[in-house]
């Protein structure tokens, strides 16, 4: 690809320059703390406290204000992951493989939520914590595939080559993620372990999806405080010794 | 480039010849394995032949695992891996060149000795065509996106550990239809669709692999 | 509010344990990864101050 090839506006750019980067992601910091910390309180008490029960499962239905953000979180962070780092294949951009790689950690943590929430869901719906569904089962190879990203940024210690292996893995995730899915779903109509999905339902009261919906939101505003944390600190590590960082008010600050 | 990938498959293969070891220990592994099942689960003919597809297709994707960690391990270690990327043809194809020689050398043999297998896990005898078919176009895939996780670790500590869990979540597409199309194949149903997913994830993977395992070569 | 009491709340019918328990490890596995992140960020700034310590 050469680089007069594609035009991109002059913002994006901007996002890959490291001193950029780390002041815009320090201005959005708080916002995105108070969103996500509002937000998610007031989607859980809403959903523990006031949402109305379901005829079918009770009072165990709540526990879907948080089994579903966490598995919706876990499949968008793996694609953002490899957006980030296509993009820093594409146009040799360093702070986007700094944001794929802070993705990593919070995906994988939502991802377990995801599975763990879902095998306790499980006991009182189906009377069994694991049973082979093919929701959770993809969710657990979803696991698998970050504990392999994981267990590689471990391996590598040098950072930029980290970056880059990371970029590779996730894109090839994700182009793999939907044949998972699909050939779990398919395995799992064949042996028909479960005939009741947990999130299934054609139609909810706004009283029973409004929680979600602040949940979820939540949870992504929570990923992105993460990611811009994170994704600041490597630029710290790696600008150590540039002069903007050196007259940066965090360092020269009390 | 056709040269280039002939040199390269022919110099991989006399290296194997000379040392055949790299050739029969995974498939060593693999009669091992196969001989486990029985052993830790029972002997008896009647679970042995419900378990029997699912049971090579696992062993067949363990014994390929086991040898993809060398796949470019030994050229990194002695810098001819170096020497091959500096030449003026495309990093994918030394990476196809390689997955060619690693199938002929894993994959094939594998797929030889089914039969075999299959009668001592009491497969019923129709459906050894079908597992030796299935093989054929499923350890190709196998191999391809192996590749991808062997360039991965390439150069990196303790590497073989590693490549299993960075492949084997990618793997689960494969032995889902490999394994349902045996046990149709068994129940005397038809195979077709199958085959047709698997020749697709082949297809599928022989688009991704080179591009992703040559540019993780280059790291 | 849903339930008449706190009492009712807490036991949901006998599904409590279950509901409460996915609800705190939600906060609490969240709240871990805030809270290393921000250690990563102080971490990460205060070895640089060092830096600039050392070299002023």
């Amino acid at each position: 690809m050469t680089e007069s090839s594609w035009r991109m506006p002059r913002w994006f750019h901007q996002m890959g320059s490291p001193k950029w980067f780390y002041g815009f992601a320090g201005i959005l910091q708080p916002w995105f703390a108070i969103a996500a910390l509002g937000l998610l309180t007031w989607g859980a008490v809403w959903g523990l406290a006031f949402a109305p029960a379901d005829y079918q499962q009770g009072n165990s239905f709540r526990i879907m204000y948080v089994h579903v953000p966490a598995a919706i979180l876990s499949q968008s962070i793996f694609l953002g992951m490899a957006v980030a780092g296509a993009v820093g294949l594409v146009w040799k951009m360093k702070v986007a493989f700094m944001v794929a790689r802070s993705c990593i950690a919070i995906g994988a943590t939502f991802t377990a939520i995801a599975l763990v929430t879902g095998a306790i869901w499980g006991k009182p719906t189906w009377g069994a914590y694991w049973v082979w569904d093919a929701r959770l089962t993809s969710t657990l190879v979803l696991f698998f595939l970050y504990a392999g990203i994981m267990a590689l940024n471990q391996a590598i210690s040098e950072r930029h080559i980290a970056g880059k292996a990371t970029a590779i893995l996730a894109i090839v995730g994700t182009i793999n993620i939907p044949i998972i899915k699909y050939s779990v779903e398919w395995w799992n109509t064949l042996h028909q372990s479960s005939s009741f999905t947990l999130t299934a339902k054609p139609s909810m009261p706004a009283d029973m999806y409004l929680p979600l919906l602040l949940t979820v939101l939540g949870s992504y505003c929570l990923f992105a405080l993460v990611v811009l944390m994170r994704t600041r600190s490597q630029i710290v590590q790696s600008q150590s010794g540039a002069s903007w960082l050196m007259q940066h008010r965090d360092i020269t600050g009390a | 480039m056709i040269r280039y990938m002939w040199a390269i498959v022919r110099r991989d293969l006399l290296l194997v010849a000379r040392q055949p070891a790299e050739m029969i220990n995974p498939l060593v592994f693999f009669l091992l394995v196969i001989a486990l099942f029985p052993l830790g689960v029972s002997p008896e003919a009647a679970l042995l032949s419900q378990t029997a597809a699912g049971v090579i297709w696992v062993a067949a994707m363990l014994a390929t695992l086991l040898s993809l960690e060398l796949l470019f391990k030994l050229d990194h270690d002695d810098g001819s891996l170096e020497q091959l990327l500096l030449a003026p043809y495309p990093s994918w194809s030394l990476v196809l060149a390689k997955v060619f020689v690693h199938w002929l050398v894993s994959g094939l043999p594998l797929i030889l000795i089914s039969p075999l297998i299959a009668t001592m896990l009491f497969l019923p005898s129709h459906a050894v065509p079908t597992l030796m078919l299935s093989l054929l176009i499923g350890t190709p895939t196998l191999s391809l996106l192996g590749a991808i996780g062997a360039a991965l670790v390439t150069g990196v500590r303790g590497g073989g550990m590693l490549l299993t869990l960075l492949i084997l979540p990618l793997y689960v597409p494969v032995i889902i239809f490999g394994a349902s199309s045996v046990a149709a194949a068994a129940q005397g149903m038809a195979i077709g669709g199958y085959m047709a997913l698997l020749a697709a994830m082949f297809v599928f993977a022989l688009m991704i692999t080179p591009w992703s395992a040559g540019s993780a070569l280059k790291l | 509010m849903y339930f008449e009491s706190l009492e009712a709340l807490l036991n949901m019918a006998g599904h409590g344990p279950y509901v409460w328990s996915c609800y705190g490890l939600f906060f609490a596995l969240l709240g871990i990864n805030v809270w290393h992140a921000k250690r990563q960020q102080l971490k990460a700034l205060k070895q640089v101050k060092a830096f600039v310590r050392r070299n002023s």
